[in-house]
């Protein structure tokens, strides 16, 4: 299976005030198409990051420094580099071939939009073409049924329109239309191409298990539950079937039982939509539950990647045994990691979890090791092995 | 303390906050050596009054004797504008200060409390907002007689609602924060918790408010005295100064800026003195919003 | 009306580290706080230290329903939920509460030093030289260094504010102390120590624990004794082996199913819940609950279920429990 992103010595690093912090450190990772890839990682472990790097939406005063996020590009299947893309190109791509849903599911809607205009903004943004097929399909319809006074009377207008939407399908710049779209009153002729996003809406909210999607369409944000939000949050990062769905903790402010909910809906996306999901969370057992690979992150860096099985039966790298080790069990002791998570201002040298490590060399204050392979898909960057 | 060098640093980084500064200290250090620079002439018991060269109403242009020349009724500008500075610190200063205080005691008392207290407390603040304000104090000013303290009392009572009202809003937000709550349940008392955690944390936009109406003030009691509603003639006072000025903005045809030092002089004064102050509340919003981002 | 916290009766044995679990809107955050009197409750009684014979005369005097003086000074004097200002303080004195936010509960004017003695200077004990001595004592037994007094708080990470908030509550020496979720802003390694420390200082000072938690995990891994709330009643208490591995409600059920394990086996055979969890203003009739449970009756549309034992010391408000 080819992969669909090869990220390589991504480095991002802050330059903050008190000084420059290493966000992500030479960075490898795949992810490969149709795999739910999980990014495990606390707070400070670039996590969060890695999915920004990925959409080019590191904030300030962050920055790329180096590396390569080869992205297999839908259109024309070629391999494009994100990292040297134009801000334009990048946006084509955002929302439309790689989308994100965040933590919280109220911070991404707007709360002064409804729910249906918001995921129809996506169609409209990035699916025009495909609308204006659909819309001048409709008014072929209206254009061969005939019959009727009003309806010969209307007919210039139809053809107007069917040349209209062709246009929109066929070119991807159309000078009529584009034009339209600028002048207010006009605008509204283009109201088929709306209908037809609304339309979409709908069925994609259907598709995320939203009950009574035509009615929850024109709800707004603050009237709907946390659980609902987060469907409706994925509905617009589906919408125009991206190829990768970064999904960022979104199951963290959920209570237990919606988040169960969404994990079963996350694994119906996966065989239904056929997309690479890069799930990004803190909670081992979520984890466990969606993902198909597993990737484990340690101050910007990366520890350990394995399949999950493979992971949580034989977890290679002390940090990673450290973290499940400290997950609370019943009827099992916890066992803590010793020390702080490392200074994100002052990491230490070599392998930035030595200062913790039970198991330390004296070489892993000097080099920081490589990322090795152990076992079938299985690879550790740690000095042990 | 790392706080406060950091904001200093801030302050200073800034161009405009750091000509705010340093203007705000040039007005002080002229209003501290205020008799070194313009000494008060022999046998003058109140230093206040300015001196007086004749008594002709015909401005003269600066000289040798007079660096700023004389304004209507030979007062010297010089010394007008110089020992204006103590009075408009003082009025600024004190009427901000009185505000300050009573709007803080009010405020908080109304925003922690709710419920009637604070029912009563807005309707007292509706009341004196409902006057504009300048017509107010002109009104208190009359009644009380044409002095400095009147003015002051006056611009401090048409002032101190709009602070009651801040400070009473930022209560009302900092009283449902968690910190208030583990005070409360520590077993603090209401006063404890009202000075010692919810004050300190609201009391940021107020000081920024309060630093940008120094000026506001000084420019009110300016006001006043241009009306004749304020110091005594011959008070050094720049509203005084400008007052006198009243009818020799315009010269004569021909030459109508002739006696441009009248008016001119004691405006700049009063520019840069609320220019400074405002460009100094500017930089305390500015550096207090971003440090509250930086947590 | 919202009803929070609806009917409640629960009891915390000295010495025993209770948790309460439940997702949100059950009300467990409610009743934490109520029960150190930072809410005041609608009605019902809270008794703190109070002997046997002082609540059962109370029960009897309120079942003769007369309107007796007695009555009024017993309550007074014993029920926490009818103290005035004086009283509550001195109460203070022996309960806290540790907040959920560990970034939002302590004042982030205040120096780690005055935060810490804030409580001995409330409660005037001791002073000067003293105070600094046992605010030094405290930091360190948390985990802190005694260096950082001068330190605010916005300068700690979340697990070491914690443990600020955990010193200050305490520094009265209380006997019980709540937890209102205390680790769930935490990372999972820090939470580990966070909840290894509240061990050790249990046993140090054999302190009583009243847990709030939405993680079935954690209450599972460090109660002696559970209770499982949902939308403002207690619907099953017993103790965590009991409820994990056999859960007599439909509710706990599915939560112990929906809680997710880092196991890649554990994945099949689970119960996904329907539905959304229902407001607090506007709860179903009857039991709570039905609406999305599996085995509701007519009977559970109508009646509400009583909690009733089961088993030695396990609990169930169901009329069909499994």
């Amino acid at each position: 299976m080819k992969d669909l992103v090869r990220i390589r010595d991504l480095a991002v690093r802050f330059y903050t005030y008190e000084g420059v912090v290493y966000a992500i450190d030479d960075l490898d990772l795949d992810i490969r198409q149709g795999e739910t890839l999980g990014l495990v990682g606390e707070t400070g472990s670039g996590k969060s990051m890695t999915a920004l790097a990925i959409l080019r939406l590191i904030p300030y005063p962050g920055r790329i420094e180096s590396g390569s996020i080869v992205f297999s590009d839908r259109d024309g299947g070629s391999e494009l580099d994100l990292l040297t893309l134009s801000e334009g190109r990048m946006r084509s791509i955002r929302g439309n071939q790689i989308s994100m849903v965040f933590q919280e599911p109220g911070a991404a809607l707007n709360p002064v939009f409804t729910i249906g205009d918001q995921i129809s903004e996506v169609y409209l943004l990035h699916r025009r073409r495909e609308l204006g097929h659909r819309a001048k399909q409709r008014v072929d319809s209206l254009l061969s049924d005939g019959g009727g006074v009003a309806a010969s009377a209307k007919r210039p207008f139809w053809r107007w329109q069917r040349r209209l939407y062709n246009k929109i399908a066929g070119e991807s710049h159309p000078i009529e239309p584009r034009l339209l779209s600028h002048i207010p009153l006009f605008r509204r002729l283009l109201w088929r191409l709306r209908d037809e996003a609304r339309s979409l809406t709908v069925d994609m909210l259907k598709d995320v298990e939203i009950p009574d999607p035509a009615r929850v369409a024109v709800h707004y944000p603050h009237e709907l539950s946390g659980g609902m939000k987060q469907r409706a949050v994925i509905a617009m990062a589906l919408a125009c079937s991206p190829k990768l769905l970064i999904a960022d903790e979104p199951t963290t402010s959920l209570d237990v039982t919606i988040q169960a909910q969404m994990l079963e809906l996350f694994r119906r996306i996966k065989v239904d939509k056929g997309a690479s999901v890069l799930f990004i969370t803190h909670n081992l057992g979520v984890a466990s539950e969606v993902c198909d690979r597993v990737a484990v992150m340690y101050a910007g860096r990366l520890c350990e990647v394995a399949s999950v099985e493979e992971i949580f039966l034989h977890p290679s790298h002390p940090y990673t045994k450290a973290l499940l080790e400290a997950v609370p069990m019943p009827g099992k002791e916890l066992q803590t990691i010793p020390g702080t998570s490392a200074d994100a201002l002052n990491p230490p040298t070599g392998c930035r979890f030595h200062p913790r490590c039970p198991s330390a060399l004296p070489m892993c204050e000097q080099e920081r090791a490589k990322l090795k392979e152990i076992g079938k898909d299985h690879m550790v960057a740690c000095h042990l092995f | 303390m790392s706080n406060l060098r950091f904001m200093a640093r801030q302050l200073v980084k800034n161009p405009l906050s750091l000509m705010g500064i340093i203007i705000i200290v040039a007005f002080t250090i002229i209003a501290i050596f205020a008799p070194l620079i313009a000494p008060t002439p022999e046998g003058r018991w109140d230093p206040y009054l300015i001196p007086r060269d004749g008594y002709s109403a015909t401005p003269q242009p600066p000289s040798e004797e007079h660096i700023f020349g004389t304004t209507q009724g030979q007062y010297d500008i010089f010394y007008g504008v110089i020992w204006g500075t103590r009075s408009a610190f003082r009025v600024g200063l004190v009427v901000i200060g009185i505000v300050v205080v009573v709007g803080i005691v009010l405020g908080s008392l109304a925003g922690y409390f709710g419920g009637l207290l604070d029912e009563v407390i807005m309707r007292i603040t509706d009341i004196f907002m409902a006057f504009p304000t300048l017509i107010l104090a002109m009104a208190i000013v009359s009644a009380l007689g044409a002095s400095l303290n009147s003015v002051i009392i006056a611009l401090a009572a048409v002032s101190w609602p709009s602070y009651a009202r801040l400070i009473r809003g930022d209560i009302l937000q900092v009283r449902e924060e968690d910190y208030i709550e583990a005070s409360r349940g520590l077993g603090a008392s209401n006063m404890r918790v009202i000075l010692r955690h919810a004050l300190p944390n609201a009391i940021y936009p107020t000081l920024i408010m309060a630093s940008l109406d120094i000026g506001a003030v000084v420019l009110a009691a300016a006001a006043l005295s241009f009306l004749g509603l304020g110091a005594p003639p011959g008070y050094a006072d720049w509203g005084q100064l400008t007052s006198f000025a009243r009818n020799w903005i315009v010269g004569p045809p021909g030459d109508p800026l002739k006696y441009w030092y009248a008016v001119t002089i004691p405006g700049l004064f009063i520019l840069f003195f609320v220019l400074g102050w405002n460009l100094l509340g500017d930089a305390f919003r500015d550096i207090l919003d971003p440090r509250l981002a930086r947590r | 009306m919202v009803k929070a916290v609806d009917g409640v009766s629960l009891a915390v044995k000295r010495g025993q580290w209770l948790g309460l679990v439940g997702e949100s809107g059950c009300g467990k955050t409610t009743l934490a706080k109520t029960v150190v009197r930072l809410l005041k409750p609608t009605s019902g009684h809270i008794y703190f230290d109070v002997p046997d014979e002082v609540k059962a005369e109370i029960e009897e005097l309120e079942s003769r329903d007369t309107n007796s003086g007695k009555l009024t000074s017993l309550v007074r004097e014993n029920d926490l939920a009818t103290f005035s200002g004086n009283m509550v303080r001195l109460f203070r004195r022996h309960a806290q509460l540790v907040h959920q936010d560990p970034f939002t509960s302590l004042d982030p004017r205040m120096k780690l030093k005055d935060i810490v003695a804030e409580p001995l200077r409330i409660h005037r004990i001791l002073s000067g030289e003293a105070q600094e001595t046992a605010v030094k004592e405290l930091l360190i037994r948390v985990g802190l260094s005694a260096g950082q007094l001068g330190r605010y708080p916005h300068q700690f990470s979340g697990g070491q504010r914690q443990r600020i908030a955990i010193a200050r509550a305490l520094a009265t020496k209380p006997e019980f102390i709540v937890f209102d979720e205390p680790t769930s802003a935490l990372d999972v390694s820090v939470q580990a120590q966070i909840l290894n420390l509240l061990k050790d200082l249990k046993s140090e000072f054999g302190l009583t624990y009243l847990y709030i938690t939405h993680e079935l995990l954690i209450a599972e891994s460090v109660c002696d004794y559970i209770a499982v709330m949902y939308l403002g009643r207690v619907v099953e208490m017993g103790r965590p082996e009991e409820i994990f591995h056999t859960p007599r409600h439909p509710y706990a059920q599915s939560l112990v199913a929906a809680t997710p394990v880092p196991d890649p086996k554990r994945r099949v055979g689970r119960i996904v819940l329907h539905g959304e969890v229902p407001s607090p203003a506007n709860p179903p009739p009857g039991c709570t609950f039905h609406p999305r449970c599996s085995r509701a009756s007519d009977e559970c549309r109508e009646l509400e279920p009583p909690l009733e034992p089961i088993s030695n010391d396990h609990y169930v408000a169901c009329f069909h429990p499994l």
